[in-house]
């Protein structure tokens, strides 16, 4: 890339070809404000936020679609220049519910920022406001489209990084709005609930959907013993929440928060997490040596990528690992053996899952996933709202000690901790796959050393690359394995299986980019960056610990010891797996 | 469409020698119709082609009946005078072929009827009803008596004799409204069977093209005429052709695309229907030559679906076109293959954006994206892509045929050629009209328009379509060329001329395009969405009613004047696509002209073209009212008194200044003031 110069702000700055203004204004210490701008995708230019005045050009240009060049002249904050932006923001306040002290998204919202940031202090445009209703019929997402600025963020993340486009822009002009295709609900397309356009949306027009005061009036029932689970994403993110620095792992204050929250008992959904592997782990084992089921196997402990499987490659769902995912299966384990062994009626139990992620809402709500005879799980809040309950029971996060999980689902290994990112159930799959190609069928594994085990980190998988593969020698089998992460990556992997030329044994795929540590009930924002820091604090936890594969997990052997025998047994079977359902688009 | 037996078409073989199909193209296929046949010398074939010429240039031996059903003849009624007429035709046992004809531009003159009989020139006639059509059969075909008083002139033709009695009629083309034209895109039009290949072809159609593959340069040829021609983009923004064309060229990437924009979308503009309809074959040819200078073998042509009878003429003409080896791969065994898809519009003004065209193309929602990348490098499916209006294409066989050179010796130093408008409003003579450029706008209007409908003075012009720009009297004499109506403050747009007498309130116009781009907006970027909104919000309380107006409204009236200005800048200067940047330019340039009438209704709350009702107070002349009580009758408010023939009045604090009451007054004896 040759280097060119221009002079910005009256200064001269040296940049490269093919780089657009903002970018080489970011490196030069200037904010120019975007709205409709997402990192890695093609601009839209829909905003017009970032217009900066190049002289010579008839009006002035986005910055983010506009390529800077040689010579050029630019004025990024000149009176025309910000007087077009602070308009730009009026004209959407004046079509904005004047909401903002009971907003879900105030204090975080983009455009409150900008009208403080551009100083707004009066409403001069006045007149008609778009009304639309608010869309609740999603089991995970909720839309408010009078508070939507029409940024278009989420059509574009639901489209190019998902590959799903359930929503897009309905009418036009002035009564635009973003919905799904002809005006329909939420609820029943195939949005596959990943929450990825709420990551993006600069206000709050989109939002989970809450399940905070059914968990808050659990808690205050003193006939309920009320369960938290963890998901191993949780503990590299939530302290995001309350300002600490992105990466910061807080494993230890995160089980004090909740337990100070008022829940019972709080586990470990990583130590589910364990228990997938072997299941998952036995059934590709199985899959290879008897070819009774179809390969590629596919991982399945992302509901989002599930509902996306249903919808656009049903003929591929017995492609799909049958096991649950692992917060699905420590429910069931909670209410069958768990509530058993505690003398616990499971009716009066309830199970919270505290999940990054808005699809697991929609996956406890399966029907399929009652086969403890009750809900398996009741309730599940995201890494978002489980900040709001602590802060809503006056926690003190930052100043809390560390503290451990409670014992009966408290140890977990490393390969259950990175379940959160990308690569990271592969990577634990293959560190017992491994283990089991080499056991003797049928046995209950015996506790391995590190040394047995031989390596354990599987580098190739690691990483945000949108689509990972790798060659594994394993006691004389070559295992070909993929992991993907986004929906639209999924695609490649899926078109190649369609097509019969997927050289894979097993793949996992991840819904939402990054893997779990991306999800769509995580802190905002959440960028490439932000997702690579949070990623590397999981793998930091998983170098930390002793107990790195799963199979090695003393609860895992105590509880086929105890209660399911051995992996892909018949109680396994009844309670760790489940069924797909074809579904159209 | 003709109604006798279908005759063997010009474009068909003469004899078994020919072997031209589009399976085995023949080079000279298209020469072999001007001159041939060439490939063989018998005298049976030359007697064929000879009287197959004739036929399509309309030399025939029964008389030949002209009517005019472009969409305007048919909306004017000429959809029943062609079943009475051929009645009658049949009554009397006559032999005569009826012709479908495209529009001839005198819109003002629909339903508009030619007769030819066999070596006479071509009477026209106009405003015919069933009733004037039956009488020019009974006198002109029955009794062979030219009916002067029924005519408004002839069109010479090749075979009429120079002592036919016709002759003593006026000259169709030294008419005023006709005479200052120069016709070189309406050349056709209203003149051939647009459904006829052959009648193209025998007035030298196609010839363009037989040229350009003849030069077997890949059509540098081509560009090389339309860059000394100086032809400029007619779709509105003036961008020169060859230049587009260039670019295009230069692009390694392949497939390339050409794509006619015919989305035509102002208010008031048909230039680009009535070319499709009257002359489809005009276009295509345009559009080959052009996929052949940029290298493109694909084609659309994007024409909105409210278009009907143009679609369906320019898929008859693409389907012929492919029948005789003239669309399709290897073009008369030239190696150039060119394959043209209609892609039908659902009538959203924005889809006339390039980009928005493209995404709509490619089925996506109709909406602008950032350029650069332009289309040229990364168009329809990311590849390069030239996109031209039907005007352009319309112009480029002429300017092939005759050299660039000759096409740039008319018009002004950076405008040649000519321009076809579309004149509406209160004008004489409405309809199509190409004039050359470089004319004065005074000239357009009252000379080739024919001055404003009543002799009322003239107060503005639109031009440019809705975001264009209003000029009053002292710019009428603004030369028609893109860079002198920019300075105007308008702009040459596609070609929509709407004229204004002082009836007309230019607050009430600025708010009726502002209406229009609102509701065209296609909701993607901010300041034209809201931005268009909010101008017509103001614009609707400046004309609002005041009466009962509380002081914050007042104050919200007044300030909200205040920042229309501001507002429209900032729509100009930082909307997404052409039509946000122009969206303003109602308000603007009618600011910039008639600032005393927004003046005038702002602080006086009047209109003073009486235009805007709401502000009007109405009130009964006593003298002139006879009490005949039709107002009060027909008044929604119940707000006027009286007794039968006895003095009206009426009551201010009922009346809603709808101005029914003056509507139907028939001793003018309700005032507005």
């Amino acid at each position: 890339m040759a280097d060119i110069t221009l002079t910005i702000n009256g200064k001269s700055v040296t940049a490269q070809q093919g780089q657009t203004l903002l970018q080489v204004c970011r490196t030069q210490g200037i904010d120019i404000p975007t709205l409709c701008y997402l990192e890695d995708l093609f601009p839209s230019g829909a905003c017009r936020m970032c217009v900066v005045e190049v002289e010579g050009a008839r009006g002035l240009v986005p910055s983010c679609a506009f390529p800077a060049a040689d010579g050029q002249v630019v004025h990024t904050h000149s009176p025309r220049a910000r007087r077009a932006r602070k308009t730009i923001v009026e004209l959407l306040l004046a079509n904005h519910p004047q909401e903002c002290l009971t907003c879900v998204r105030s204090g975080g919202c983009e455009l409150q920022t900008l009208a403080q940031d551009l100083g707004v202090r009066e409403r001069r445009y006045e007149g008609a406001r778009r009304e639309a209703a608010i869309d609740a019929s999603s089991v995970s997402l909720v839309r408010d489209p009078e508070k939507c600025i029409l940024c278009g963020r989420c059509v574009r993340v639901c489209e190019e990084v998902q590959g799903v486009a359930a929503i897009d822009f309905n009418n036009r002009g002035f009564q635009t709005v973003i919905a799904p295709a002809c005006n329909k609900s939420l609820g029943g397309t195939t949005c596959v609930n990943c929450g990825q356009c709420i990551l993006v949306c600069p206000t709050g027009a989109l939002r989970e959907q809450s399940n905070l005061k059914d968990v808050w009036d659990a808690i205050n029932d003193p006939e309920k013993i009320v369960i938290a689970q963890v998901a191993p994403a949780i503990r590299a993110t939530i302290g995001e929440e309350f300002g600490m620095p992105v990466g910061s792992r807080v494993t230890g204050r995160l089980t004090a928060a909740l337990r100070r929250a008022g829940f019972d008992l709080v586990f470990d959904t990583d130590v589910a997490a364990d228990l997938t592997i072997m299941e998952e782990g036995s059934e590709l084992v199985h899959r290879i040596t008897t070819g009774e089921e179809p390969l590629p196997m596919i991982t399945s402990c992302s509901p989002g990528w599930v509902k996306f499987i249903e919808h656009f490659y049903p003929e591929q769902i017995d492609n799909l690992s049958t096991a649950k995912s692992p917060h699905m299966m420590l429910g069931t384990v909670l209410k069958t053996y768990y509530a058993e062994k505690q003398g616990i009626d499971p009716a009066n139990m309830v199970v919270v899952s505290i999940m990054p992620c808005t699809a697991k809402k929609y996956e406890a709500s399966r029907p399929e996933m009652t086969d403890s005879g009750y809900q398996d799980v009741d309730y599940v809040l995201t890494t978002r709202e489980a900040a709001r309950l602590m802060k809503l029971a006056g926690i003190k996060f930052e100043n809390l000690p560390d503290e451990a999980f409670d014992p009966a689902f408290g140890i977990a290994s490393g390969a259950g901790v990175i379940f959160g990112t990308t690569g990271g159930v592969m990577e634990a799959a293959l560190r017992t796959a491994q283990f089991l190609l080499t056991a003797p069928e049928g046995e209950v594994p015996e506790m391995v050393t590190r040394e047995m085990l031989g390596h354990v980190d599987f580098a190739p998988v690691r990483g945000l690359e949108g689509v990972k593969e790798a060659t594994v020698e394993m006691n004389g089998l070559t295992l070909k394995v993929a992991a993907a992460h986004g929906l639209m990556n999924a695609r490649t992997l899926l078109e190649q299986v369609k097509a019969g030329t997927s050289p894979y044994h097993f793949i996992e795929i991840m819904g939402c980019p990054g893997g779990c540590i991306g999800g769509g009930g995580g802190p905002m924002p959440t960028t490439t960056e932000i997702r690579k820091q949070r990623a590397k604090a999981l793998y930091n936890e998983d170098e930390a610990l002793m107990l790195r594969a799963s199979h090695d997990n003393p609860i895992i052997k105590q509880l086929y010891a105890e209660y399911f025998g051995k992996p892909l047994g018949e109680k396994s079977h009844h309670l760790l797996h489940t069924s797909y359902t074809k579904r159209s688009v | 469409m003709t109604t006798a037996t279908t005759a063997i078409s010009l474009m068909d073989a003469c004899c078994s020698r020919c072997t031209h199909s589009p399976q085995t193209p023949c080079a000279q296929y298209l020469d072999c119709r001007a001159h041939g046949p060439l490939c063989h010398t018998d005298p049976a074939c030359t007697a064929a082609l000879n009287a197959r010429r004739d036929a399509a240039m309309h030399i025939a031996t029964r008389p030949i009946i002209y009517v005019g059903a472009g969409t305007c003849g048919l909306a004017a009624g000429m959809d029943q005078v062609i079943p009475a007429m051929q009645k009658a035709l049949t009554e009397h046992g006559l032999d005569v072929m009826v012709k479908e004809v495209g529009c001839f531009g005198l819109c003002h003159r629909e339903p508009m009827l030619d007769v030819k009989k066999p070596g006479r020139p071509r009477v026209c006639f106009d405003h015919v009803d069933v009733k004037k059509a039956l009488a020019i059969v009974t006198r002109y075909l029955v009794n062979d008596e030219v009916p002067a008083d029924l005519s408004m002139g002839i069109i010479a033709t090749p075979d009429a004799a120079p002592d036919s009695p016709e002759f003593a009629l006026p000259n169709l083309y030294d008419l005023p409204v006709l005479v200052r034209q120069r016709r070189i895109v309406l050349q056709n039009c209203g003149l051939i069977d647009p459904d006829a290949l052959d009648e193209y072809v025998a007035r030298g159609g196609y010839g363009a093209l037989a040229k350009a593959l003849a030069a077997g340069d890949n059509g540098e040829m081509v560009l090389n005429e339309v860059l000394k021609a100086g032809l400029r983009g007619r779709g509105g923004g003036g961008f020169p052709t060859g230049r587009k064309w260039q670019l295009t060229r230069a692009q390694q990437n392949t497939p390339k695309y050409l794509v006619c924009n015919a989305d035509e979308g102002d208010p008031g503009a048909f230039m680009d229907r009535s070319v499709l309809e009257g002359d489809p074959h005009r276009v295509i040819e345009g559009m080959l030559l052009g996929a052949l200078a940029i290298g493109a073998d694909h084609g659309y042509i994007y024409c909105r679906a409210e278009y009907p009878l143009a679609i369906k003429r320019l898929l008859h003409s693409i389907e012929e076109l492919e029948g005789r080896g003239l669309l399709g791969d290897n073009i008369l065994g030239s190696g150039f293959s060119f394959h043209l898809k209609v892609k039908q519009g659902a009538g959203a003004f924005v889809c006339g954006e390039e980009t928005a065209l493209l995404a709509s193309i490619e089925g996506k929602r109709g909406m602008p994206r950032v350029r650069p990348p332009y289309p040229a490098q990364s168009g329809l499916w990311g590849q390069p892509t030239c996109i031209n209006n039907v005007e352009t294409f319309a112009n480029v066989a002429a300017i092939v045929d005759h050299g660039g050179a000759a096409f740039a010796s008319v018009g002004t130093e950076r405008s040649k050629g000519t321009k076809v408008f579309a004149l509406t409003g209160t004008i004489k003579l409405g309809g199509l009209v190409e004039v050359p450029m470089g004319m004065t706008l005074r000239e357009v209007v009252f000379d080739v328009g024919g001055g404003i409908l009543d002799d009322r003075p003239f107060k503005a012009v639109q031009i440019g379509g809705p975001s264009g720009g209003c000029l009053p009297t002292a710019m009428l004499d603004t030369l028609v060329d893109y860079d002198s109506l920019i300075a105007a403050g308008a702009m040459m747009g596609s070609g929509g001329l709407v004229v204004m007498d002082d009836k007309t309130c230019m607050v009430d116009l600025a708010r009726f395009f502002m209406e229009f781009i609102r509701n065209e907006s296609c909701g993607k970027c901010i300041p034209c969405r809201e931005g268009t909104t909010r101008m017509l919000e103001i614009l609707e309380r400046i004309v609002r009613p005041y009466r009962d107006e509380d002081t914050e409204a007042t104050l919200q009236r007044f300030k909200s004047v205040i920042m229309l200005e501001e507002l429209a800048q900032v729509i100009r200067d930082t909307s997404l696509c052409g039509l946000g940047q122009t969206a303003p330019n109602p308000v603007l340039s009618t600011l910039r002209y008639f600032r005393d009438e927004y003046e005038k209704h702002v602080f006086e709350r009047t209109c003073p073209a009486g235009a805007c009702r709401s502000l009007l107070t109405f009130t009964v002349n006593a003298e002139k009212c006879k009490g005949c009580t039709l107002c009060a009758r027909n008044c929604p408010a119940g707000a006027i008194w009286g007794a039968s023939k006895q003095t009206h009045v009426i009551d201010q604090a009922k009346c809603v200044h709808c101005g029914v009451c003056m509507d139907v007054c028939r001793f003018d004896a309700v005032l507005a003031q």
